[in-house]
């Protein structure tokens, strides 16, 4: 679906709690040619992708990464405008992918992501998202596994004032023994929203399958909100399925206590946001890269603690 | 007088709790306040240090000639209060020595000085924890998780130890804690006896008092101070009990 012909509606599911208004004011800007891109990463490789568009962009990568290599992928989504990226990943077997998504846009842009991805057996695709910027910011992933492949996501959704950010997945678990896991942390403020809406699809035969969400998200104002919708469709009867979602507010206790020992509210707040996202940010095995996505999270938080 | 509470009446939930509560406290000197459960103890701890929900209806206290009431709870901290806590609180997630760092920097920020830099922090925590038996690996831990109820008490006497605050108020520090921890948080306390800090311990045993020795036993029952007298007080009212005192 090109968006550009038709606007999805509450009615469509995965659209359900996005701003369409938003989406409504991007589809009014002047648009740019679209972008197409190929890229095949060789084994070791790391390489960066940026795109700030200020008027309407959309954007396609079809990216390969071949049977046994092993590659990250850092991606920079931004600008002002409305950017329309839609992004076909393809893991050979045994294959490895680090991807970085940090989608940083402004405060009037509109940034709407969709990646399509196919796991190869025993492929690994590791994802970590910052999703902070935008208007509306969202991300949508439709991830296939085969035969011992793996999935894992870690997603950081951050909004401030009327900000949506969101992240829709679905997982495909089509053949036996692959694993995923999802794990999603949210900080709110002022009146922003989060959506969190996976999906898991196990397949007949597809035993053995593990797969895990969790998700939480940390309301600094009560004007905040945070939806999450986890669904499981579930079609061998060998599979561990686990899903846990929790909405909650800063300890108050703790905020006391740090009180007590000459932590202003601020500062308390930061530190209480930022362990909250530590479930996803320690996770991040390469240190620069964890380096990079704390450095982007942290200053963000900043930002939604000082005007919470 | 370093800590001056004048008439402090305090309501929880619309319900008061202290009702004109009076004392004043003299640098240098160590006092205690015994009481029974449900007195108000805990009550004059957090409304000195400024907790929500703590309603000060009437009265007034003052820290040093400031007053207290009309500071943040983070600034009364910095102008030198510290609350040990009956119930230390866990903060998952944060270690105790990015807690601490924070803390007294924070403090020093306020009031002007130069941030301490993090290889002096290290070896002042170092220091202080060895002195007061906490094991040190614990510092990297997040704050009070997982504790035991000595280790919280000690880890409180570690962060009282680093903050280095004047006005003391110690909320039970001594329960829950074993023979020797108890020797060691004694010792703690004693080590912060100055000419220019005070220091305040709530307790509901004699025990605590053989180690660190009060200048005076305060008594309170049902929101007030009802009598003071010096260290042998303790041991009259452990023989009578608060009924005959309170009488
Ligand atoms: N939220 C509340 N609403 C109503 N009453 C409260 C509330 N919180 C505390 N209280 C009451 O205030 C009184 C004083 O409590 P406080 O904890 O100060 O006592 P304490 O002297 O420290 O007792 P203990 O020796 O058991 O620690 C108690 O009767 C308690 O039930
Ligand atoms: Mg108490």
């Amino acid at each position: 679906m090109t968006m550009a012909t038709s606007l999805p509606g509450r009615r469509d599911e995965a659209w359900r709690y996005s701003d369409l208004k938003a989406l409504e004011r991007a589809h009014a800007l002047p648009a740019n040619d679209a972008i197409a891109e190929a890229v095949t990463l060789a084994d070791g490789e790391t390489r960066r992708l940026g795109l700030a568009p200020d008027d309407s962009q959309r954007a396609t990568l079809t990216l390969e990464v071949p049977a046994g290599v092993s590659a990250t992928l850092v991606e920079s989504l931004g600008g002002g405008g409305w950017l329309d990226r839609a992004v076909t990943v393809r893991l050979g077997a045994g294959a490895r992918l680090t991807h970085v998504i940090l989608q940083t846009a402004g405060a009037e842009a509109v940034v709407t992501a969709a990646y399509t991805a196919a796991l190869a057996a025993d492929a690994r695709y590791q994802v970590h998202l910052g999703n902070v910027g935008g208007a509306l910011g969202r991300v949508a992933m439709d991830v296939t596994l085969a035969t011992g492949a793996d999935f894992t996501l870690g997603g950081v959704l951050l909004g401030n004032a009327g900000q949506t950010v969101e992240l829709v997945s679905r997982v495909v678990h089509a053949e036996p023994g692959a694993t995923s896991q999802q794990t999603v942390r949210s900080v709110l403020a002022g009146k922003a929203t989060a959506n969190y809406l996976g999906k898991i699809l196990v397949a007949p035969g597809a035993q053995k399958t593990d797969a895990a969400q969790s998700s939480k998200a940390l309301l600094l104002a009560r004007t905040a909100s945070a939806n999450t919708k986890p669904e499981l469709e579930i079609h061998a009867d060998d599979v561990k399925c686990a899903h846990g979602a929790t909405v909650g507010e800063l300890d108050a206790q703790a905020l006391f206590y740090m009180a007590t020992r000459g932590i202003d509210p601020a500062e308390a707040r930061a530190l209480l946001t930022q362990a909250f996202l530590g479930d996803v940010l320690d996770a991040i095995a390469d240190e620069a890269l964890r380096e990079e996505v704390s450095a982007l999270a942290i200053g963000r938080l900043r930002v939604l603690v000082g005007g919470a | 007088m370093m800590l001056k509470i004048d008439n402090l009446h305090v309501a929880v939930d619309g319900k008061e709790i202290l009702k004109g509560l009076t004392l004043a406290l003299a640098p240098g000197t160590v006092h205690a306040i015994m009481g029974p459960n449900g007195a108000g103890k805990s009550t004059l701890g957090y409304t000195l240090a400024g907790r929500d929900g703590y309603d000060v209806t009437a009265g007034t206290a003052t820290l040093g000639g400031q007053d207290l009431l009309a500071l943040a709870p983070h600034e009364r901290a910095a102008a030198g209060l510290f609350l040990g806590l009956q119930y230390p609180v866990e903060i998952p997630g944060v270690s105790n020595l990015a807690f601490l760092r924070t803390a007294l920097n924070a403090q020093r920020k306020l009031r002007g000085e130069a941030e301490v830099s993090a290889g002096d922090f290290l070896k002042l925590v170092r220091a202080k924890a060895k002195e007061l038996g906490l094991d040190p690996e614990m510092l990297k831990r997040p704050v009070n998780v997982g504790f035991s109820g000595g280790e919280k008490k000690r880890n409180e006497m570690v962060q009282m130890a680093v903050l280095d605050p004047k006005m003391m108020v110690l909320d039970e520090t001594d329960s829950g804690l074993d023979i020797d921890a108890l020797r060691v948080v004694s010792q703690g306390i004693n080590a912060m006896r100055a000419p220019d800090k005070t220091i305040l311990l709530i307790t509901h045993y004699q025990r605590l008092l053989d180690y660190v020795e009060p200048d005076f036993i305060h008594v309170m029952v049902d929101g007030r101070i009802v009598k003071t007298g010096d260290k042998s007080l303790a041991l009259e009212l452990e023989r009578e009990g608060y009924g005959a005192i309170a009488a």
